[in-house]
């Protein structure tokens, strides 16, 4: 296994944090997808969003992230409405991320380019990245026909290439291997050792123990609790929670 | 059936003989139909593009109507630029009437529908996949613009190659508004209309079979571009 | 000035690819008919006289009709066609400015060889006509304002019939060019009515030939148009007239006589005979 190394070069734009949100609210044909009274991703760690499908994680990152604009409420980041182009420093893997059709390596330099790394800088950059994350070999094979366990790496490695402050995951482990996973959280644990904010959506609540160091449980759009992840798991305030932790199915 | 016969013996006794009228019609056609799509795309992608990915009053009109163009009449639009290139028309003083350049003029406005809807659906259809993609890469709407355009380049390769198509293959407007004259703006499709009214049938199958050869060819060098292209970016 | 004019449309490609003909030389426009090209009579005559003038014939060939209205649209400078009246009309009009007589042949009537409606050997041209409609034959008609065509229905009515009324019947309007409408007569196995220069020159005859000829009325007389400069000022006269000089001269009208397909005349020289 490849040992997770510290990415890239960061440029110099204005802090991200904290990213805070007000009031959400996003309804789609009568049903409430978010309801979200307060939230702040601040200081330091790992949060991880637990919650059965369909809860509005995946809606929560997003909106939070500046790709979807809410019904009602905002979102700050450092007190400024989301500007991908103001906060370089700023990451996050998609549930289906989208791999450019080039290759391997041109998908790494593409997103260092983007934020202003010069040609020479990003091809030393991503090659240092993509040994990291144990895929110098493919460097030159095309991005899309990567196996899934890959092609995750690859998206997460890209989004670590540029040393963002903040990184939104969300599941970057569904449906792969126990080693490529393992390979993944590793990555993740090396970055958020390295002072790296991180906001994960878990789909397995045993990752969520390892990597998370409070938990966001969230069920019909609503935050239903947030807490610190022994307390979470040792003693849930709600009866959604207790069910959802013990497996039961929640509608 | 002895009309195919005789038909692929003419085309193989033009080619073979190197008929310098037939390269100079052949290298017309294709003077004429490649400059058409260059400028046609030159218009079609920018306009595909803006409707691909801007929202606006009235949009959906304007691509039924970009598609519906797809299907415009080369003679309505033979007669259409004959009208404005006439010494009687708008644009008469230009004197281009009966020149390539009237041909180019057709050719183009034939090619612009099918460049710009065919980019349009490609680029809408792309442009729903890596939207989110690439706002998180931080890019402005033209750098993001640039980067469907690269990765939907085979795709809007296919639709420049749907544009030469229909102009390489076109008489109805370059007849009216080349006028077929002899060593000027006699093109394969002209030519062909001609032989078939002259009654030389198998001849003008024969010219129909070259026409077919070159679009061949067009399409299968633009194949081999792309592959080569693909070996040496993953080599 | 016209260069530069044929200049302003061109982006660099378009300029590169259009070069090498707008650096032509002097030309002249020629308007004409279908026949005169389809024959292949002017790459018979048109070498001899650019040799001569360094001036380059470009002929447009449309039917008669056509020909003339795009004349008046200015968009020729000469006009070569065969419909006497509508020539002259022209010239009244003021689109024309003078008309002469260039050669002429004859219109020939052409059907299956079997010939159902028993037209050959008749007496004349309107005979034959009669028989076709009295046996409801199917009749291929050009249909589109040529000079044939205009022939062709004085024709029906001299004889005082309508033949447009049985128009998808026996009667079939093809509004295309000579070759075209002879292609489709064949095609019928139907009766048509041709000038003799294409129909020798037409390489798709198959069972059919000529089955009635020779009447006087069926004569097809050619004629030049020169274009008025007061309607069109950009005409280019003076190269216009050196041609209309050469080709009623001695050496255009020797030219059309010593015309030859298959060893036989399609074009015979009158010029001055009777110029209006
Ligand atoms: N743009 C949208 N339009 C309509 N419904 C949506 C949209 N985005 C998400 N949803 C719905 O919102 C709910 C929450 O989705 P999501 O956030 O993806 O859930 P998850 O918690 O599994 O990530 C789902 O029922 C989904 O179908
Ligand atoms: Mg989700």
């Amino acid at each position: 296994m490849h040992e997770p190394v510290r990415f890239g070069q960061q440029t110099a734009t204005k802090p991200i944090l904290p990213v805070t949100a007000e009031r959400l609210f996003v309804r789609r044909k009568g049903r409430v997808l978010l309801d979200v009274e307060a939230l702040t991703i601040g200081g330091r760690g790992t949060t991880v969003l637990v919650g059965p499908n369909g809860a509005g994680k995946s809606l929560l990152l997003n909106v939070m992230a500046g790709l979807r604009a809410p019904d009602s409420g905002r979102v700050l980041w450092n007190a400024e409405p989301p500007n991908r182009q103001r906060y370089g420093r700023f990451g996050m893997v998609l549930q289906r991320p989208v791999l450019l059709r080039r290759s391997v390596r041109a998908n790494v330099e593409y997103a260092l380019r983007a934020v202003g790394t010069s040609a020479g800088q990003a091809r030393a950059e991503a090659d240092r990245a993509l040994e990291g994350a144990g895929l110098l070999a493919l460097a030159n094979a095309s991005a899309r026909v990567l196996s899934g366990g890959e092609m995750q790496r690859l998206a997460l490695t890209r989004a670590l290439a540029t040393g963002p402050d903040l990184l939104f995951l969300d599941e970057p482990t569904s449906s792969l291997d126990p080693a490529s996973m393992q390979t993944i959280e590793a990555m993740v644990k090396s970055a958020s050792e390295d002072g790296m904010r991180i906001v994960l959506i878990a789909h397995d609540l045993a990752q969520a123990r390892r990597l998370g160091d409070e938990i966001i449980f969230m069920h019909r759009g609503k935050i239903v609790e947030h807490a610190p992840t022994d307390r979470f798991f040792g003693a849930p305030a709600s009866p959604e929670a207790k069910d959802f932790i013990a497996g039961k199915i929640l509608i | 059936m002895q009309d195919f016969a005789a038909s692929f013996f003419e085309a193989f006794r033009l080619v073979a003989g190197l008929d310098s009228g037939l390269i100079e019609i052949v290298w017309l056609s294709l003077k004429v139909s490649i400059t058409a799509v260059f400028i046609a795309t030159v218009i079609g992608l920018p306009l595909g593009a803006f409707l691909a990915v801007t929202r606006f009053p009235g949009r959906s009109i304007v691509i039924v109507t970009v598609t519906a163009l797809m299907g415009l009449p080369p003679v309505v639009v033979g007669l259409v630029v004959y009208l404005l290139l006439s010494n009687a028309g708008a644009l008469g003083p230009l004197q281009l009437l009966y020149t390539p350049t009237a041909m180019i003029i057709a050719q183009t406005i034939l090619v612009v529908p099918i460049i710009a809807a065919l980019a349009r659906q490609t680029l809408e259809d792309l442009n729903g996949e890596y939207r989110d993609q690439l706002m998180l890469f931080g890019l402005g709407s033209l750098a993001r613009l640039r980067t469907l355009l690269w990765e939907g380049r085979y795709s809007l390769m296919t639709a420049l190659l749907a544009g030469f198509g229909r102009a390489v293959a076109e008489v109805g407007a370059v007849i009216i508004v080349g006028g077929n004259i002899n060593h000027v703006t006699r093109v394969m499709t002209t030519a062909i209309a001609l032989e078939t009214s002259k009654g030389n049938l198998a001849l003008a199958l024969g010219l129909g079979l070259i026409l077919l050869i070159i679009a061949f060819a067009v399409n299968a060098l633009v194949f081999l571009l792309r592959a080569a292209a693909e070996r040496s970016a993953y080599a | 000035m016209l260069k530069t004019a044929r200049n302003w449309f061109c982006v660099p490609l378009a300029c590169l690819f259009a070069a090498g003909t707008a650096m032509a030389g002097d030309f002249i426009l020629l308007q004409s008919t279908t026949s005169t090209q389809n024959s292949g009579l002017y790459e018979h005559l048109l070498p001899a006289f650019e040799e001569k003038t360094g001036i380059q014939v470009r002929v447009v060939a449309v039917g008669t009709g056509q020909a003339i209205k795009n004349a008046g649209n200015c968009d020729g400078d000469l006009l070569l066609v065969h419909a006497r009246a509508a020539e002259e009309a022209f010239v009244a009009e003021g689109g024309g400015k003078e008309r002469r007589d260039v050669m002429y042949n004859d219109f020939v009537l052409v059907g299956p060889s079997a010939d159902p409606a028993g037209i050959g050997g008749g007496a004349d041209a309107g005979t034959a006509l009669e028989k076709i409609a009295a046996s409801r034959s199917a009749f291929v008609s050009r249909g589109d304002d040529s000079g044939t065509h205009k022939k062709e229905l004085s024709l029906w009515s001299g004889i005082g019939i309508d033949p447009v009324q049985y128009s998808g019947g026996w009667y079939r309007e093809t509004g295309s060019g000579m070759g075209a409408t002879l292609n489709a007569a064949v095609g019928m196995d139907a009766y048509v009515l041709t000038d003799r220069a294409t129909w020798i020159s037409f390489g798709n005859r198959a069972g059919h030939e000529i089955l009635f000829e020779g009447d006087p009325s069926l004569f097809n007389q050619y004629g030049v148009v020169t274009i008025d400069p007061d309607h069109c000022p950009n005409v280019r006269q003076a190269e216009a007239k050196r041609f209309v000089d050469w080709l009623l001269g001695p050496e255009g009208q020797a030219a059309i006589a010593g015309f030859r397909l298959g060893g036989q005349q399609l074009f015979y020289p009158n010029a001055g005979d009777g110029d209006s």
